[in-house]
């Protein structure tokens, strides 16, 4: 449905691109981290491409991820399946921003590849203003920093709160109260 | 004599809380469906004296927790239960004030009585009404038997005051 959109971003940024996939009508782009931005922007201010809707920011933590069907411990370098060959050791995280045209009805997904030991992405956040609360989520959830985002904080979880509760590493039953019954501490 | 008179103005102070709790509903997830099913006319909760909602601590002696607590919201749950007036009680409607319910995670409570005492507990995902219904009769017995959370509590402290005159004289 928006293989014309993976095509006229291929014929202009031929060399951010790292990888693309089409499956059941969903289009991914996966491009070069220092060149999101050339890319968010010509896919919204193109009047071919207009993407006007941005529908959500997300994260995924591919820490234990592994094909479906697979059980037990992933094995190395089966992590994402389109591999992008040598460049994916410590490859951790991705961030994805899905983006729908209403004047020409297609929609597109762009993602962005990110190690492990280095969780920052330009933030769009200008460029689409409702990305800015959903960045802030996804820095909530997932810890990945947004540059150049204006109010890069915490939007659900509290400020003394510690680590980031999507991560595949987080313990997923470990609690952080902010305040217990004084009667049922100590010598109850 | 006198512990027999104040004992008995003690009754019937508390024969008129028991028919007149007024409730504080402390609404946060789909239990409130529930909550409003229970206060409307098919259920009608008025019939035990508990149908006036207010909305504001200092004017309620029934606290209704119904739906899941975060651990986000903790502070604010403990501050509306310390703004309540004494004598004060506290009802956990739902699985999920009572103990977590299915959360097993990183932002839910494991039930309201984290922060707050809790007088009865209502189950349920959710508690049908008539349960509610069930649980405010539990409620009003223990009223009457004056073994509520608050009431034990300003027994105990009217104990070690008492205590601590004798010690002084």
């Amino acid at each position: 449905m928006a293989q014309k959109v993976v095509d006229a971003v291929k014929a202009k940024f031929g060399d951010a691109i790292v990888a693309t996939s089409s499956q059941h009508g969903d289009e991914v782009i996966i491009v070069k981290r220092d060149k999101l931005v050339a890319v968010a922007t010509f896919l919204k201010d193109d009047p071919a491409m207009a993407f006007d809707v941005p529908v959500f920011v997300t994260a995924i933590d591919l820490l234990t991820w592994q094909p479906i069907g697979r059980r037990g411990e992933p094995e190395p370098g089966t992590r994402p399946a389109y591999d992008p060959g040598d460049n994916n050791d410590g490859l951790r995280f991705e961030v994805c921003y899905q983006l729908r045209s209403l004047a020409h009805r297609h929609r597109i997904r762009v993602k962005v590849q990110l190690k492990e030991t280095d969780v920052k992405v330009p933030s769009l956040a200008a460029l689409w203003p409702a990305f800015d609360w959903q960045e802030r989520e996804t820095f909530d959830m997932y810890g990945i920093r947004f540059d150049g985002h204006p109010d890069l904080r915490r939007i659900y979880l509290y400020d003394e709160f510690v680590g980031y509760p999507l991560r595949k590493d987080y313990p997923k039953d470990k609690r952080q109260p902010l305040v217990r019954r004084p009667d049922l501490v100590g010598d109850h | 004599m006198l512990e027999l008179i104040t004992s008995k103005l003690e009754d019937a102070a508390n024969w008129g809380r028991k028919f007149s709790l007024f409730s504080y509903p402390f609404v946060t997830a789909c239990c409130g469906m529930e909550f409003m099913s229970v206060a409307a006319p098919k259920y009608d909760i008025a019939r035990f004296g508990a149908e006036f909602p207010r909305f504001s601590p200092r004017q309620s002696d029934l606290l209704m927790i119904v739906g899941t607590i975060t651990e986000k919201q903790g502070p604010a749950l403990r501050r509306v239960y310390d703004q309540m007036a004494e004598p004060k009680w506290v009802l956990a409607f739902g699985v999920c004030a009572s103990t977590g319910g299915f959360y097993q995670n990183y932002h839910a409570m494991p039930g309201a009585d984290q922060v707050v005492p809790v007088d009865v507990y209502v189950p349920g995902c959710p508690p049908r009404p008539e349960q509610v219904l069930d649980a405010l009769i539990l409620l009003q017995d223990r009223v009457q038997r004056r073994d509520g959370h608050s009431q034990l509590r300003l027994k105990r402290e009217k104990i070690t005051l008492a205590a601590a005159r004798a010690a002084e004289e």
